[in-house]
């Protein structure tokens, strides 16, 4: 049973994470830029989850609007678990609260990295299921609302709640679109990760591959090099379309206003030095050269031809397997000193999924990739293998 | 040496819708500042854009008027810049498959007619407006005019004269009002023209340095600007007055001067991208069909048809083809009475004069083209006086009533009860024996003194022509 604030005794307790809007509590986005900023509208997940009365009962620390390795350029500060390893907040509150599940926007992969060190379940559902109303907007073509919970039962719960169509989302999926995957017999595991991936990590993959096949499961290696190229792609489309939607941050407003400033242009140029934190200004600058009249052809472009060719190159992997299982980190545990400068590099084994729109689980440290509309039966699969634990 | 000039334009409407392109705010003009305003339109994080169909109706409809490809599949592109008067420093538009391409208009000047190739129509959202302080020197914005839908439509360097762009925009203003995708008043802003303008030795197949006025918004301050431009060009190349640079200029008409504006106001890299959030809009043949179906027959089309098929003269079938609303009023009473002239001339003169005096548009005309159908047929039946019908037409023109039942209920049906004529005119006879003894001493004038009695005391319902014979015959006999 969670208590919340106001003395509810509950025990369908959500946390949001702060890309999640809500009117009567304040989204940062983990940026300066955004503190204190309250909005004039709920999430739809938000209003879901509340009218099948489930409590929200708080906002969770989230890296500067989501794009980092787990939490830690926050302009609050990084999230420590009891080891002094880096954590993402909703992971630490679901660890240590009675809470049912975490709400997160999947940017960059920052939730199914966190789910993955702190051996929680991570659904990210297939693009355009859950919508994305109210959620601050960075990456919008590929990035997603899952739930972060402690078994894939609870996942499962929540995201019944939280999916369907809404209007006021235009890429939200209307019902008769959407068919549902069956029971996943026959997975793929990549060997193109096993070069960059530690001890630890191998060990996880190696035990989940035991667990299916003593569950009946056909597994097989493959080499999965198809997968490699969507991390550059995706830092691309992701930067872009961040310095894109984080332009109207400029002071002018709503959000944090320099005081230092005696034209427009100082107005902008110093509210956002003065709010952005570096990660985010090295994305907008990224992002900004991506779509010069110069590269808009040489790298952008390209970036979209990468998105289609993996899309293709999933569903040739998805003739003969109903899922890939790949890692969804490079380390078992991260220090804060480790993850500087590799939010662009950890991203390796989370953009195949963020690039394509597919459906991913993270559970016991690993990473199954499915067929779209497949979250479901890999949450169920999850299941099966935690059964006779 | 002999020029030529060359100019393209780029002319923005604004549609006719209800709401904005993207959010359910009003679109329409004016309201209190920042009224028509909600998170979306403001560029608050979260929202996300939901395409106003009726955007691409009107997107469509424009190119069809226009002979254009539609593209059966549109997309929406980001355009980034900042402005504080653009909330989310991008504008939604269309760079890489716009609504409409390929089209053409026929202009008619002096020199006789000419196509105009048009490049392409894109569907776009328009930017708030930034307002000066004086008295506080700060500048506020105002986003009424945030997200409110509007079409660019770019022509080719077709043109070649002040002549030819004013007959090209008079042609684009009249078929887009015809087909109600917008009222296209420069003078309010729905309508507004960017000017690209260059010079070269007649015959010459390479272009000339060419220079851009924006926002122009009145067809005389674009020919003034036209020809000065032109002048200072043929000054510039003939004499070296000065160096010719592709910019953007700013005309100002009270000044009749054109000037450079500061580079940083048009220099800009706008990096385009496709919108990931608004999905390609597919335009299946129900649809394309549908909007297909819903084009009205062009102006002059309709003209010619006034004239040879209904009799109507070229005067009164200018003056109906100005509108879409006069047309549409006119056919309709036509298809009721059958009496063209008699509807043109209740249109043109009475209509118009009750616009004029409530400061209303032909636009603006509601009236029920069947009521005054039926309205008509009340008079030629004599069932209702001339001047009565007038009364009813005004009252017809604020409300929808039906005019035989408002003439019934309000005493306005001519009176066929010639014993309540003959009483009438006996008393006014009796009232007014000098008019009688005038009238019949050969002062034709004095009769007109016992009509307009006896029409008064009628209220007018009485056919002038029975009581104009009555009354000489009452008369006589006295
Ligand atoms: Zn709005």
């Amino acid at each position: 049973m969670y208590i919340t604030k106001n003395g509810v005794k509950t025990d369908k307790a959500i946390v949001l994470d702060d890309m999640i809007l809500t009117k009567d509590m304040p989204t940062t986005a983990g940026s300066r830029m955004l503190e204190g900023y309250n909005s004039l509208f709920n999430a739809t997940v938000v209003d879901k989850l509340t009218d099948a009365g489930y409590e929200i009962a708080g906002k969770a620390n989230v890296g500067e609007f989501a794009i980092d390795v787990m939490g830690e350029t926050s302009h609050f500060g990084a999230v420590k678990d009891d080891e002094g390893n880096l954590s993402l907040g909703s992971a630490e509150i679901l660890k240590k609260e009675k809470v049912k599940a975490a709400i997160q926007l999947d940017v960059n992969g920052a939730p199914r990295r966190a789910s993955a060190v702190s051996r929680l379940v991570f659904v990210k559902p297939t693009y355009g299921t859950v919508s994305r109303y109210g959620t601050v907007p960075v990456a919008c073509s590929g990035e997603t609302v899952g739930v972060m919970a402690k078994s894939a039962n609870d996942c499962l719960e929540v995201l019944e709640v939280i999916s369907g169509y809404d209007a006021k989302d235009g890429t939200s999926l209307p019902a008769d679109m959407i068919e549902e995957a069956g029971e996943i017999k026959r997975v793929a595991v990549v060997t193109a990760f096993d070069g960059s991936i530690d001890d630890g990590v191998k060990a996880d993959i190696d035990a989940f591959v035991k667990t299916l096949e003593a569950k009946g499961v056909a597994v097989e290696k493959i080499d999965g090099a198809g997968l490699l190229a969507s991390k550059t792609a995706w830092n691309i489309l992701m930067s872009a379309e961040l310095c894109n939607n984080v332009s109207r941050y400029d002071g002018v407003k709503y959000g944090y206003r320099t005081s230092d400033y005696t034209t427009i242009d100082e107005l902008y140029t110093n509210s956002r030095t003065e709010a952005f934190g570096d990660l985010l200004k090295t994305a907008i600058l990224y992002g900004s050269e991506t779509l010069s009249d110069e590269n808009y052809m040489k790298v952008y472009d390209k970036a979209l031809r990468v998105r289609r060719v993996t899309v293709d190159y999933f569903d040739s992997l998805f003739e003969n397997y109903d899922a890939v299982l790949m890692p969804a980190t490079s380390k078992k545990a991260y220090g804060e000193a480790d993850v500087k400068d590799m939010a662009y590099e950890e991203n390796l084994y989370t953009a195949p999924a963020s690039i394509t729109g597919l459906p991913a689980v993270v559970a016991e440290g690993v990473q199954l990739v499915g067929k779209v509309f497949s979250e479901k039966a890999l949450l169920e699969l999850v299941k099966l293998c935690k059964e006779g634990e | 040496m002999k020029y030529e000039t060359v100019i393209g334009l780029e002319v923005h409407i604004e549609l006719a819708t209800e709401s904005k392109i993207f959010c359910s705010c009003s679109a329409k003009f004016g309201g209190e500042q920042n009224d028509h305003v909600c998170p979306a339109c403001a560029g608050m994080p979260g929202m996300l854009p939901i395409v106003n169909k009726r955007v691409v109706d009107l997107g469509m409809t424009a190119g069809m008027m226009l002979n254009c490809h539609i593209n059966r599949t549109t997309t929406f592109d980001k355009k980034s810049y900042y402005y504080p008067d653009l909330p989310n420093a991008y504008q939604t538009t269309q760079w890489f498959a716009p609504v409409a391409v390929n089209g053409t208009v026929e202009i008619e000047t002096s020199k006789g007619k000419k196509n105009v190739r048009i490049k392409q129509i894109h569907m776009e959202e328009d930017a708030g407006k930034l307002v000066h302080d004086d008295w506080t020197n700060t500048t506020l914005v105002d986003f009424n005019r945030t997200s409110v839908p509007l079409i660019e439509i770019v022509s080719q360097p077709d043109l070649s004269s002040a002549e030819e762009v004013v007959a090209y925009l008079e042609r684009l203003r009249s078929l887009l009002r015809f087909a109600k995708v917008s009222d296209c008043r420069m003078e309010q802003g729905s309508m507004r023209c960017d000017v690209n303008l260059s010079v070269r030795p007649e015959g010459s197949d390479k272009l000339g340095i060419r220079t851009e006025m924006k926002n122009m918004n009145s067809i005389s301050a674009i020919t003034r600007a036209i020809e000065y431009e032109v002048a200072r060009h043929i000054d510039a190349i003939e004499n070296g007055t000065e160096e010719l640079v592709q910019e953007t200029r700013r005309w100002d008409d009270v000044k009749g001067k054109s000037y450079a504006m500061r580079n940083k106001e048009t220099a800009g890299d706008y990096r385009y991208f496709p919108d990931p959030n608004v999905m390609p809009v597919v335009i299946d043949d129900e649809w394309y069909d549908g909007i297909k179906a819903t084009l009205p027959e062009f102006p002059e089309v309709k003209r010619a048809r006034y004239i040879d098929q209904l009799g109507l003269g070229e005067y009164d079938a200018d003056q109906l083809v100005e509108s879409r609303a006069f047309c549409d009023c006119f056919e309709e009473a036509y298809a009721v009475c059958g009496n063209a002239k008699e509807v043109a001339n209740y249109l043109i003169s009475d209509c118009m004069n009750l616009l004029n005096k409530k400061q209303m548009t032909v636009d603006m005309l509601t009236l029920e083209g069947k009521s005054l159908g039926e309205l008509i047929n009340l008079v030629t039946e004599g069932k209702v006086s001339r001047p009565n019908a007038k009364k009813i037409l005004a009252v017809m023109f604020e409300n929808d009533i039906n005019p035989a039942e408002y003439a019934e209920k309000e005493g306005f049906i001519v009176s066929n009860d010639t014993g309540k004529i003959e009483k009438v005119i006996a008393e006014a006879i009796a009232s007014d024996p000098k008019a009688v003894a005038d009238f019949k001493g050969g002062k034709e004038k004095a009769l007109m003194a016992l009509f307009g009695k006896c029409m008064k005391e009628l209220k007018g319902n009485c056919d002038p022509q029975t009581l104009r014979e009555m009354l000489i015959d009452a008369v006589n006999k006295q």
